[in-house]
């Protein structure tokens, strides 16, 4: 086979041409994984051979070393692990070979190739010559050569983590990425390669950012490539001190001054790009702190792991009229341009980051800069001080603002209803819905909303929702937040007299010809739904009525036909506002017995509605449709079952769609409201739902995070079904105990994969829960007895790991209990043996979460039961 | 390595209206998990297993569907009850489930084996024996004959109507108290279930470890007030070591004492008549050691309360019963009395005799018929005890030299104990 002739044509433009060479790349792949592996790394250190297949050849072999899905990952991580090392040994020569290719594309490739091996190797102590030889004579190289191994370090770090590299290794490292940072290097790509690879090998410079001597070099040679003559150098030099300021904030006191200077100026003067990344490290600053203090409030003995220092504090004199400055540079059609950030953006959201982190101090250095540009004739001024005014509500105490917004409130009002101007008009929609999220709702004690005022301002809004699209979007958003306002109110709210005229003007905005703009149809959705959401029982009559509405609508969408792909896709989105609006108001009315009965005289006619939705695609379901169908089935109970014959085709559509994940996910969520609505009833289809949860779970190509609500539903399957799951045993049993085996491999990698690992702790043990409770009563209880070393084993090693959260406690000691409870006596000798059963199940006893403590009771009972025989 | 997206949202929510909904809709599903998975832990421990002697009673249905095959005589599951259906009873129902419930005490007749090790010991608070039941959000107390004691809002969970929802409605307790009238507080013996977790089949040790723990936890035991009308409290338990002993019969309480209550350390709450758990009584302890009149006067001759069977049998209430005598033919013809009838008898002092440390009485002499708040005929034990109260009483003393003899086997014994 040629390669380089499959590899061209596997990118052919001609579909038959690149079907025929993708298959025989995968006939050679699984021939003999070993000398295609080989064939590619030699193809792409080949300077002979053409950019693409090169190209080509290294992105196969990177995706031979790594896939997202967890599982698949894990498989791709043991097969290059037993390969034949001599194999394993050429291909990374060819691979550190291509780094000094004179063609880019080839470097750059091998560089990602190389940290994907490194990533593999390093942990299990493999490769440990890879840095040493990265960086021998790395200053004798050609410029291209140092650039593309600065590259491959860069890499690296982002791929490894920082524990597998030892500080030997590190200061090596970070002593050739910082002379590669260095302004007495000549070659500007170098230069930005070193400073890019900085901003990942950042995370493996704990210990040498303790050092001053090192941290303080670092610091220079960082805030000396922020004036680098070559704007990408400036950028990305930036960009490491936003890395620095979230990673190393304690320890940047002594630079902080000077950074402040550096980053003024560049706010100031720099091209965007540099100004933008220049305002996010003080963005990244008041993240910080902003965490900080949230940790001091939350723990009355005030002593965080980091303490605060209160940077934003100490710079506001000069940080806050510097971003009042740029709040006035707006571009003038932002408020149309869905994708614009620019500086006055970028300025405008710090400035809200800053009140946040400063609370009351903000406003006596924001108040004079509203009052003098709040009237002026140049709409700027106007809109930058209106805007700096919603920027500050959130954080500053109520009763700080609360003069201030009480003035503010009329000419707010005027100004939205007067103002010639339309970003005008929406900063200050936006601000008069920031007044109603932070400074309205039951928690605030004198309210601005009154019987007195509270008739103009919805009269205001609702004129507002006639103004063009981006205001009345932001009018919509206003209204959204004045409704949340009356969450907790119960039987009456301010706004019921008002609520037929709320609702029909938002459904009228709805129907607007230009409500495909600023997504203000979505907006005016959202809001009908949170209205709904929160609105009291005196206007459950109009929700009601609401609903024969929304089914005429979503009767209309379903009616039309022969529609362009683009029509297409505009029914699909509005299907999906109305199955959401629906969702809302299924949920409403099935909250509290009167209403549910009102509403179940439309029940069959909605599900028909549903069920017609889904007719309207060929090969997906719709995601909404799913999600409303979950409410519904939770509210029409056990009565569900009569859809269920149509219904089920749909559910399994659902259940088999893995590209679009997070429908799979809702529909999973759903067949467990089924379970709990339909109980026993269920059965029926329980051969089609468990084969086809079983496929997904051996599926490489669904997203992982589908994995662990799955598993969620076997439980609620097995709860619902009791000894009928005696069937299923067989095959889900297997499944859990291999996802229990990988997520002991797993935990601690980082904090994003100990939260997945936790995520599939907790949808075994909720797995294995149902089972047990399922079974339990049951003579085939019995049949249970086997798997129970396996899974007190499991309890024990989560216990000992001691990394697990909340959640997965109390379902793990809950589990103990349910295994005690279904197999009593017979299992009593084991339980007594487990870790889990005596150390875990007194931790949990005590602890302060009541829901632990919940299922920590439940355990103790029922494990003395069992231990007692 | 590409600089990274800095774009934060602006102007418009972190999250989208979908976003929310959908986690709402998984938070909705988590919830109702927890609530599915919490109601088959409830309900699967409420069913009490209870030694109930009429299989025929329609509240005797296996929780199992009809046309279950039947399971052997011996499966405890054969006469599951549900706690929670039960607590719906009304009526006469109701009464003659709960007069079925309680734990009862046999009369301490010889002393048990090894019981400074394997028992506990009390004394008892003189008072009503009862059933406290808190669900639905009241609470409710009935006597051992099933009749409602006290009607009242308690701090038990799910007890009253309070602000805090204590737990879903099907969250209940029971618990076996002694009610005490002199300071209206209700003092809890025993703990059958809590927080709708059945205790049935965990050992005393457990309940009372288990009552310790959980009871002051609610505010129970605090001063009565709106929501709780009654105090709730826990009476010492002894391990019944010299110590033990001497503190249950010579401490101070703050109650009444009514002789004293032995319970096993490993016995399971079990309905009726019980061996694991007695009571003993002498004129120090109990103001109550002889059965009295309705008067309040000690009778000159024993009085004892019988079941009358089929054949003329008359019948103590164990189980099974044991037939103490037979009623006259004569008697039975002229007042016509039904089989189930609790008849009352005088027993002549010379018409008993003690034989293999059974007692068998020759001459029973019938004085009517018992009152009618009576639920039980006596149990043999009770007739037993009294006897040998009114003629050779077991004493503290032989309590104390029982545990002080079974101290000293222990320590012999306890190289055999090691290599069992």
């Amino acid at each position: 086979m040629e390669v380089t002739r499959v590899l061209l044509n596997a990118q052919a433009v001609d579909g038959t041409v690149r079907k025929q060479a993708e298959d025989s790349l995968k006939q050679f792949q699984d021939q003999n994984l070993p000398s295609f592996l080989l064939c590619l790394s030699g193809e792409l250190a080949n300077n002979d051979k053409p950019v693409d297949s090169r190209k080509l050849a290294g992105l196969i072999l990177k995706n031979a070393l790594d896939a997202k899905e967890q599982l698949r990952k894990f498989e791709l991580v043991q097969r290059w692990l037993s390969l034949d090392p001599a194999v394993k040994a050429q291909i990374k020569g060819c691979l550190l070979q291509t780094l000094s290719s004179p063609v880019p594309d080839a470097r750059s490739t091998a560089s990602q190739v190389i940290a994907k091996v490194a990533g593999i190797e390093l942990p299990h102590n493999q490769w440990p010559e890879l840095i040493g030889s990265l960086l021998s004579n790395i200053h004798h190289h050609p410029a291209h050569f140092k650039q593309a191994t600065l590259e491959t370090l860069g890499y690296i770090c982002e791929e490894v983590s920082s524990d597998v590299v030892d500080q030997d290794q590190v200061n090596t490292i970070l002593t050739a990425v910082v002379q590669g940072m260095n302004s007495s290097e000549g070659d500007n790509d170098v230069r930005l390669a070193a400073t890019r690879a900085l901003c990942n090998a950042l995370g493996f410079a704990q210990v040498n950012f303790t050092s001053d001597m090192e941290r303080d070099y670092i610091m220079r040679v960082v805030c000396e490539a922020t004036l680098s003559p070559d704007m990408r150098i400036r950028q990305a030099a930036f960009e490491c001190l936003v890395s620095i300021s979230s990673m190393y904030y304690e320890k940047l006191s002594s630079y902080i001054h000077d950074i402040f200077n550096i980053a003024s100026k560049a706010v100031r003067e720099d091209e965007e790009p540099v100004a933008l990344q220049a305002i996010e490290f003080w963005s990244s600053i008041c993240d910080e702190e902003i965490d900080i203090l949230e940790e001091y409030g939350g723990d009355f003995s005030g002593d965080s792991e980091v303490p605060c220092f209160y940077f934003v504090k100490k710079a506001l004199p000069a940080l806050v009229p510097m971003l009042l400055e740029t709040l006035l540079k707006q571009e003038d059609d932002q408020d149309q341009d869905e994708g614009a950030w620019n500086i006055s953006m970028a300025g405008g959201t710090c400035l809200g980051l800053v009140a946040r982190t400063v609370t009351d101090d903000i406003v006596p250095l924001v108040l004079p800069f509203i009052e003098e540009n709040i009237a002026k004739p140049d709409w700027r001024q106007r809109e930058a001080a209106t805007y700096a005014f919603g920027s500050i509500l959130e954080g500053p105490a109520p009763d700080k603002l609360m003069p201030i917004v009480n003035v503010a409130l009329n000419f707010m009002l005027n100004a939205l209803t007067k103002d010639p101007n339309n970003h005008v008009k929406d900063s200050t929609a936006w601000t008069l819905g920031r007044i109603f999220e932070f400074l309205h709702g039951s928690t605030i004690e004198s309210p601005i909303i009154t019987n007195a005022n509270c008739q103009q301002i919805l009269t205001v809004l609702l004129q507002s929702m006639k103004d063009v699209p981006n205001v009345a979007e932001k009018a919509c958003g206003a209204l959204y937040f004045l409704a949340q306002g009356y969450e907790d109110t119960v039987s009456s709210s301010l706004l019921s007299p008002f609520f037929q005229d709320i609702v029909q003007a938002l459904l009228t905005v709805t129907r607007r010809e230009d409500a495909g703009e600023s997504r203000l149809r979505t907006a005016a959705y959202e809001t009908l739904n949170e209205v709904v959401r929160c609105s009291a029982d005196e206007t459950v009559p109009t929700v009601l009525q609401l609903v024969p509405v929304i089914m005429m609508e979503l009767n209309n969408t379903v009616e039309a036909q022969k529609l362009s792909s683009e029509e297409k896709a505009r029914q699909n989105e509005l299907q999906g506002l109305l199955c959401g609006c629906l969702q809302v108001i299924i949920q409403k009315l099935g909250a509290s017995e009167p209403t549910k009965h009102l509403f179940m005289q439309y029940a069959d006619q909605v599900m028909g509605l549903f069920l017609r939705v889904f007719a309207c695609r060929h090969a997906t379901v719709h995601e909404e449709t799913m999600l409303a169908i979950g409410a519904l089935a939770y509210t029409t109970g056990s009565d569900f079952a009569k859809y269920m014959q149509e219904f089920y085709p749909y559910l399994e559509m659902g259940l088999q769609n893995f590209e679009e994940y997070q429908v799979c996910a809702i529909t999973v969520g759903v067949v467990g409201d089924l379970c709990r609505a339909l109980e026993e009833k269920i059965l029926p289809y329980c051969d089609g739902i468990m084969t086809q949860l079983l496929k997904d779970l051996s599926s490489n190509q669904l997203h992982r995070s589908v994995k662990p609500p799955i598993f969620s539903c076997f439980g609620d399957i097995a709860l619902a079904i009791g000894e009928n799951f005696e069937k299923y045993l067989i095959y889900a049993m297997p499944m859990l105990q291999g996802a229990a085996e990988v997520s002991t491999h797993t935990s601690g990698a980082d904090d994003e994969m100990t939260e997945y690992t936790n995520m599939l702790r907790n949808g075994i043990l909720e797995a294995y829960s149902g089972i047990f409770q399922g079974f339990k009563n049951s003579p085939k209880t019995q049949l249970l007895m086997p798997y129970a070393p396996h899974i007190l084993q499991f309890l024990d090693s989560i216990y000992l790991k001691k990394d697990m959260d909340d959640v997965v406690t109390k379902t793990a000691i809950g589990l103990l209990g349910d295994l005690a409870d279904a197999l009593g006596g017979n299992a009593g000798p084991l339980i007594s043996q487990a870790v889990a059963s005596k150390n875990f199940l007194k931790e949990c006893l005590s602890s302060d979460d009541h829901l632990i403590k919940e299922s920590a009771d439940w355990a103790q009972l029922a494990v003395s039961r069992a231990v007692a025989g | 390595m590409a600089p990274h997206d800095l774009r934060r949202p602006f102007k418009r929510p972190a999250i989208s209206d979908q976003q929310k909904r959908r986690e709402l809709a998984l938070l909705r599903q988590a919830q109702h998990r927890r609530d599915a998975q919490l109601q088959a832990r409830t309900l699967a421990s409420s069913i009490a297993f209870l030694q109930d002697q009429n299989p025929t009673h329609h509240l005797d249905q296996p929780i199992s569907e009809p046309g279950a095959e039947p399971e052997p005589e011996s499966e405890p599951q054969h006469r599951d009850f549900n706690v929670v259906q039960a607590s719906k009873l009304r009526g006469s129902e109701a009464r003659n489930w709960f007069a079925r419930q309680l734990m009862l005490p046999e009369w301490m007749i010889d002393v048990p084996p090894r019981l400074n090790r394997d028992w506990y010991v009390f004394a008892r608070p003189a008072g009503k024996r009862c059933f406290v039941v808190s669900s639905n959000r009241t609470t409710v107390s009935r006597l051992r004959n099933g009749s409602v004691l006290h009607h009242f809002p308690s701090a038990l969970p799910n007890g009253a109507r309070t602000k805090d929802v204590s737990g879903p409605a099907h969250v209940f307790c029971i618990l076996d108290c002694i009610f005490h009238e002199p300071d209206q507080t209700y003092y809890v013996i025993d703990m059958v279930c809590w927080r709708g977790y059945s205790l049935y089949d965990c050992t005393a040790e457990f309940r009372f470890f288990w009552l310790n723990s959980k009871l002051t936890e609610t505010g129970a035991c605090n001063p009565p007030s709106v929501y709780h009308r009654y105090r709730f409290s826990i009476v010492p338990i002894y391990d019944c070591d010299q110590n033990g002993l001497h503190a249950a019969y010579a401490g101070a309480v703050p109650y009444g004492k009514d002789g004293l209550l032995f319970y096993n350390k490993h016995a399971h709450y079990q309905t009726g008549n019980t061996p694991l758990a007695l009571v003993w009584k002498d004129e120090n302890c109990s103001q109550y050691v002889l059965d009295t009149d309705s008067k309040g006067q000690v009778p000159s001759q024993q009085q004892v309360v019988l079941e009358l069977q089929e054949d003329r049998k008359l019948a103590t209430s164990d189980d099974p019963p044991v037939v103490l005598g037979y009623l006259d033919g004569d008697i039975l013809q002229k007042s016509g009395l039904r089989t189930g009838t609790l008849l009352r008898f005088a027993i002549n002092d010379g018409g008993v005799r003690i034989v293999d440390g059974k007692l068998e009485i020759a001459d029973v002499n019938y004085a009517g018929k018992a009152n009618r708040a009576r639920a039980f005929a006596d149990s043999y034990s009770k007739v037993f005890f009294q006897y040998t109260a009114r003629h050779s009483p077991l004493k503290i003393d032989d309590l104390v030299a029982s545990v002080h003899s079974s101290q000293d086997q222990e320590s012999e014994s306890s190289d055999i104990e090691m290599v069992q």
